[in-house]
């Protein structure tokens, strides 16, 4: 790197190690605070969900940085424009034509599949049609997406005035985020799926630099802004589809971790954000857990809080953006 | 060699450039002038595939620009857009390393480095440059731009309006600059101008646009004539020539009376061989252009500059 003050982003790299200090800490402490019983099956019990929670951390994390830098926006999340709200619509669905118990029954790995598979489609259908015919406006995609999730909450909140009082519970159980009963088969698949979108995309990042300075900056350089935006848009929509499928919706979990990323390391640059944002999802979860279950013993779920917290710093974030 | 074949653009019912074709050689500064809404933008940014026509093509080095796999495109031909901005927080060294992706992929060796440290230089945004973009005045982001199309290091350079904002002295240095890298490296610079004046100075071909069409095109002592310029300008022009011939350097012209402050040379006198500019030297090309006549065309009564006389 030259001397001359030489793009070195010091800051971010302390920023990223910093984070994975936090991080190991945060694990840490997860895993031994306060062991009883057998100790085997505590560790196991407790591994497993540290690494759903660092898997769905990574993923929306990740996914909200592409999302971002795609849409070059940043103060929306893929699970604000409809992924979160069909999430929903198809547990309720559930709910109400095969009842709770019955939906339970199914095997999970099936329930997991059709879930991934829904979201999927609805991702596919979206991008496809708004993307594939020469439109390449992305706040129309923005935009429609934002529509039809108020379209499925409202088809939700139908279903629901319908559903049997007991089964509403049961159901409202299962719309928040959770990870106490991660599977441990789903785990697996879903790290692999995570880890594998993430391996194949990575290479992309220092091209999304490019993406990110504009379209005409991008072509004017030699990238195909087109072909990454649509490439980013699927990446998001399998990490996005596993880790709702996985633990559920996690609302503005992404949006809070992807600006405090982009603050933090005081950069655009992907190679950077998107491990930092990756780290802060991943203590948020685990770190945000540890103290939720352990030194406040609240039995609110973690997924509620940081739906609260991202709630606010989102009306924050509009409330700056408007002042520019 | 730039070979513009028939090429429409619409929106909706306007035809904003309408079936344009246009050769241009490999070397020298082709000025595009006309009015505001002529088309000038739209057929540069089809040369430069940031937009796609209607109908036609446009070939570079024979290759089809909408077929050419973009990043081949990239290291023979940048386009400084009119209007530039970027999304995100960007220093302007950052902004400038930016222009070498196209052969670094983001991770820049020595020869990038190089590269984007005389472009510093050429455009005099040492003291910037380590200053985020967003806190620059309209010139100084200007001319950071202008350097990231040069560090970019291409054959051909599409500039639109590259003199947007700048000072007298600036946009006379700038000028020097990019007609410096046509005549002694063979870059093909196509310009968009509005200073008549800087046109007929500094470009060998002047082409006209006006309603999406060519109007006229030729060498500057044609184009630069009361009659045309009426035309194109729907304004009466009047034309005088200041002195009888070119000064034979090609030092830039002294955008006001020359001051005691020692003027800041743009082009060091290593210019020639220079590595942002690759490419060997023909012994043959000779140094400068030899116009036989200065034409100056002064749009009313506004006199400013005097080129050719003092160097
Ligand atoms: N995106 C657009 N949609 C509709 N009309 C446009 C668009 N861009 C340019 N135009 C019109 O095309 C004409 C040519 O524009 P332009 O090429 O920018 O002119 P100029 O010669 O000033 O650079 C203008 O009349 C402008 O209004
Ligand atoms: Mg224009």
């Amino acid at each position: 790197m030259s001397p001359k003050g030489h793009f070195a982003p010091r800051r971010a790299c302390t920023t990223i190690a910093v984070l994975a200090a936090i991080l190991g800490i945060c694990v840490a402490l997860f895993m031994t605070y306060d062991l009883k019983g057998s100790l085997d099956y505590a560790l196991e019990l407790r591994g497993r969900k540290v690494a759903g929670m660092a898997i769905v951390g990574f993923a929306v994390a990740y996914s909200s940085v592409l999302f971002h830098t795609a849409t070059h926006n940043r103060i929306l999340t893929p699970s604000l424009m409809g992924f979160d709200s069909l999430y929903i619509l198809i547990q309720t669905l559930a709910a109400y034509f095969l009842g709770t118990t019955t939906f339970l029954l199914i095997d999970v790995r099936l329930r997991f599949g059709i879930e991934v598979v829904a979201m999927l489609a609805f991702a596919a259908l979206l991008y496809r049609w708004l993307l594939g015919r020469g439109g390449r406006d992305v706040y129309v995609l923005v935009l429609v997406g934002i529509i039809m999730g108020t379209m499925f909450s409202s088809l939700t909140e139908l279903v629901m005035r319908m559903i049997d009082p007991n089964e509403f519970s049961r159901l409202q159980d299962r719309l928040f985020a959770s990870f106490s009963t991660i599977n441990q088969d789903l785990l697996a698949v879903s790290a692999i799926a995570v880890a594998a979108t993430t391996i194949i995309s990575w290479p992309m990042l220092n091209r999304l630099d490019v993406v990110a300075l504009g379209e005409e900056h991008a072509t004017n350089l030699g990238v195909d802004h087109q072909r990454l935006v649509s490439r980013s848009l699927f990446v998001v929509a399998v990490l996005v589809s596993v880790s709702t499928a996985l633990v559920g919706p996690v609302a503005f979990l992404g949006l809070l971790v992807a600006n405090l990323a982009y603050q933090l390391t005081g950069t655009f640059r992907h190679r950077y954000t998107v491990p930092a944002a990756g780290l802060l999802g991943m203590i948020a979860l685990i770190g945000g857990q540890f103290v939720l279950q352990e030194i406040l013993e609240f039995k609110t779920r973690l997924s509620i809080i940081i739906s609260f917290i991202g709630g606010i710093y989102f009306i924050f974030l509009l409330y700056r953006e408007a002042r520019k | 060699m730039i070979e513009i074949d028939r090429v429409t653009k619409r929106y909706g019912a306007a035809t904003v450039v309408d079936d344009v074709s246009l050769v241009i050689p490999r070397g020298g500064v082709t000025a595009l002038v006309g009015a505001n809404g002529a088309g000038k933008s739209t057929l540069l940014s089809m040369i430069g595939r940031i937009l796609h026509p209607d109908s036609g093509t446009v070939r570079v080095d024979g290759m089809d620009v909408a077929r050419t796999q973009s990043a081949v495109l990239a290291r023979r031909l940048s386009i400084l857009r009119q209007e530039n901005q970027v999304a995100v927080r960007i220093t302007v060294r950052e902004l400038i390393e930016f222009g070498r992706f196209p052969y670094s992929s983001g991770r820049l060796t020595g020869e990038d480095v190089a590269a984007v440290d005389r472009a510093i230089e050429y455009l005099q945004l040492e003291e910037f440059a380590n200053r985020p973009l967003d806190r620059l005045s309209g010139g100084q982001r200007q001319r950071a731009f202008i350097a990231m199309v040069l560090a970019q290091d291409t054959g051909y350079l599409l500039l639109d309006e590259p003199l947007n904002n700048l000072d007298m002295r600036h946009a006379a240095q700038a000028m020097s600059l990019i007609r410096r890298m046509a005549e002694e490296l063979q870059k093909t610079v196509v310009v968009v101008i509005h200073d008549i004046n800087f046109a007929a100075y500094h470009a060998g071909r002047i082409i006209a646009m006006k309603d999406g069409r060519i109007v006229a095109d030729g060498p500057p002592e044609t184009v630069v004539s009361p009659s045309i310029l009426s035309d194109v300008f729907d304004i009466d022009v009047p034309v005088h020539q200041v002195e009888g011939h070119l000064p034979s350097t090609s030092a830039p012209p002294p955008a006001t009376a020359p001051s005691r402050r020692r003027r800041p040379q743009p082009c060091p006198a290593r210019c020639a061989n220079h590595p942002l500019m690759r490419a060997p030297l023909p012994a043959s090309l000779p140094r400068h252009r030899h116009r036989p006549v200065h034409i100056k065309a002064v749009a009313g009564a506004a006199m400013i500059y005097r080129w050719g006389t003092a160097r």
